[in-house]
């Protein structure tokens, strides 16, 4: 374990040669890592989505994927909670450890996967049948939870946690699409809370939000930065240099720089990421 | 320039003109029938249609009055039978075909189940005919069940195919990330979400076979007393109505009238059902 995390994004190490860029750790105690992944590459039937990467993720951070459209960055995050296996023909080469463990080792489960790295969605997507309480707890209630008690406790601690309990609470057995599309975001958030995930995966989430649901969701994910690392796919730069504390940046289904976010917003060391950051292509 | 231009004009409003009214005259076209079917069997039958025709069982021959009782108890008795075998299978096998199987076995699968639909409802009397009938050396209500359950079976698999691929991935994602098994996705969250759609093909689907006569002629066979077996034969509406309307006696005539009428109105009432659950669906799916 020690060997693989002296890659420490301070260092602004650009992953680009697998291995290449491992200086001696310094006298700073190292990150935790949450994921290692290594040699990641991705195939959607004939098509190579992304193309050997490696990139370990640090616990309690908020590390930020950017990239233009189709640079397999999304497809990067899906592989970390075993999403992307939705997709038919799909295939996948490399390793991806969540605290040391294989993810897809045979003997694991990808549901397992999934109840420990959660996920919330561009588009909110609260599920129709259900009111705003059910929606939170429905991931503990299908997963064979009955405890009515420790249900409503989980509750009010995801809704909190989530920023929304103060608006809902009076209309909890209100339909959950009944919300703005901000507060279904949260509710969304929340309702990935509730089974107590150690990651949360960020697909785009403010995409599809006006400017004030979206710093309202920024805040949040500030938030939960203290219990929870946080990955999440973004468009926007600015969001990126907002909210996280390293940044990825993916082209072409390569990773072409990791770093903390102020380096690689202030000083990248690529070429094409400064490009992209000064908006000359993307 | 200007007058040919006028002229040019004119042209175009005649054929808007004679376009618009031919569809609407066809329009009207379509709905005539069913307004002339309605209108005769009220005409025709509504002066049977009294307390007698729900509550007692077929006059004997010669004797004025009686009722359908026993073929009303029969259709619905026959109904639940065929929902029985039908509803759990077609409704299993539009969800394989909606969320699991490969492309290719769906494809056949699908073109099966249209080839299925399309078999001329008596094939499924024959059938069954040589299946159990001939077997069990009787007429029963478990064959007369059977024959209906199996034309459900294709209709039904194919709405609930259609209504389960409306709900949108982004439900089965959503569920799938919390740790959701496949299956509780599928029942809990993909079945649940479409259940108006799944519940609106059975309406539909038994609206279709309440009224099928031709399976029935040699399964169910007909009966003109009580049914007190799943093994004895048993009346049903459509049945009474075929045998009612070719006799020779003018009581019976009206009699088949008024239990068209029953029929149709049953029907009308189910498609009325399904008219009131599909208007809000769109906002439990979208």
């Amino acid at each position: 374990m020690d060997n693989l995390i002296m890659a420490t994004p301070e260092q602004r190490v650009t992953e680009r040669v697998e291995g290449a860029a491992q200086p001696p750790a310094n006298s700073e105690p190292a990150p935790k890592l949450t994921f290692e992944a290594k040699n990641v590459s991705i195939w959607y039937g004939q098509k190579r989505a992304i193309e050997d990467i490696s990139l370990n993720i640090i616990s309690k951070a908020v590390t930020a994927i950017i990239g233009p459209s189709g640079c397999g960055k999304s497809t990067f995050l899906r592989a970390l909670n075993r999403m992307h296996e939705l997709t038919p023909k799909t295939r996948m080469e490399g390793t991806v450890l969540l605290h040391g463990e294989d993810l897809y080792s045979k003997t694991v489960d990808p549901a397992i996967v999934r109840r420990r790295v959660g996920m919330v969605f561009q588009k909110s997507n609260p599920f129709p049948t259900m009111t705003i309480g059910e929606n939170v707890i429905c991931g503990l209630r299908l997963n064979g939870v009955r405890n009515q008690k420790f249900l409503n406790e989980r509750l009010e601690k995801s809704l909190r946690m989530a920023a929304l309990w103060d608006e809902v609470k009076d209309d909890l057995h209100k339909p959950g699409t009944s919300l703005s599309g901000g507060q279904q975001q949260r509710l969304c958030i929340a309702r990935a809370l509730a089974v107590e995930p150690e990651v949360i995966l960020m697909d785009e989430p403010c995409s599809a939000l006006d400017p004030i649901a979206t710093a309202k969701i920024e805040e949040l994910i500030y938030e939960l930065k203290a219990q929870y690392t946080i990955v999440t796919v973004t468009h926007n730069m600015q969001q990126a240099g907002r909210i996280s504390d390293y940044t990825a940046f993916f082209y072409l289904g390569r990773l072409i720089e990791f770093g903390a976010t102020t380096a690689i917003f202030t000083n990248p060391s690529e070429r094409q990421t400064e490009d992209y950051i000064t908006g000359r292509f993307g | 320039m200007h007058s040919k231009r006028a002229d040019k004009h004119t042209w175009r409003k005649i054929k808007s003109a004679v376009a618009s009214t031919t569809a609407f005259v066809s329009a009207i076209l379509v709905i005539l029938p069913l307004g002339l079917v309605f209108f005769h069997l009220l005409i025709n039958g509504i002066s049977s249609v009294n307390w007698d025709f729900f509550t007692k069982l077929p006059a004997p021959v010669g004797e004025v009055g009686g009722g359908m009782a026993n073929a009303i108890v029969g259709t619905l008795e026959l109904l639940a039978l065929a929902g029985a075998i039908g509803i759990p299978i077609g409704v299993l096998g539009g969800v394989y075909l909606a969320e699991y199987g490969s492309a290719r076995i769906n494809s056949v699968l699908r073109f099966l189940a249209d080839v299925l639909n399309g078999i001329p409802s008596i094939t499924w009397g024959v059938v069954v005919y040589g299946l159990v009938v001939l077997r069990f050396k009787s007429f029963s209500v478990l064959a007369g069940g059977l024959a209906l359950g199996l034309i459900m079976i294709p209709l039904i698999v194919r709405t609930t195919e259609e209504v389960v691929l409306l709900v949108p991935h982004g439900y089965r994602e959503a569920a799938l990330a919390l740790g959701v098994s496949r299956w509780q996705t599928i029942v809990h969250i993909v079945m649940k979400t479409a259940s108006k759609g799944i519940i609106t093909g059975i309406l539909l689907a038994l609206a279709r076979i309440g009224g099928e006569t031709a399976p029935l002629l040699f399964t169910a066979f007909g009966n003109r007393f009580w049914n007190h077996s799943l093994t004895q034969p048993i009346a049903a509406l459509p049945l009474q109505i075929f045998t009612y309307a070719i006799s020779p006696y003018d009581d019976w005539h009206r009699q088949a009238w008024a239990g068209a009428l029953v029929l149709v109105t049953g029907i009308f009432f189910v498609n009325i059902t399904v008219r009131i659950l599909t208007r809000d669906r769109g906002a439990s799916v979208a």
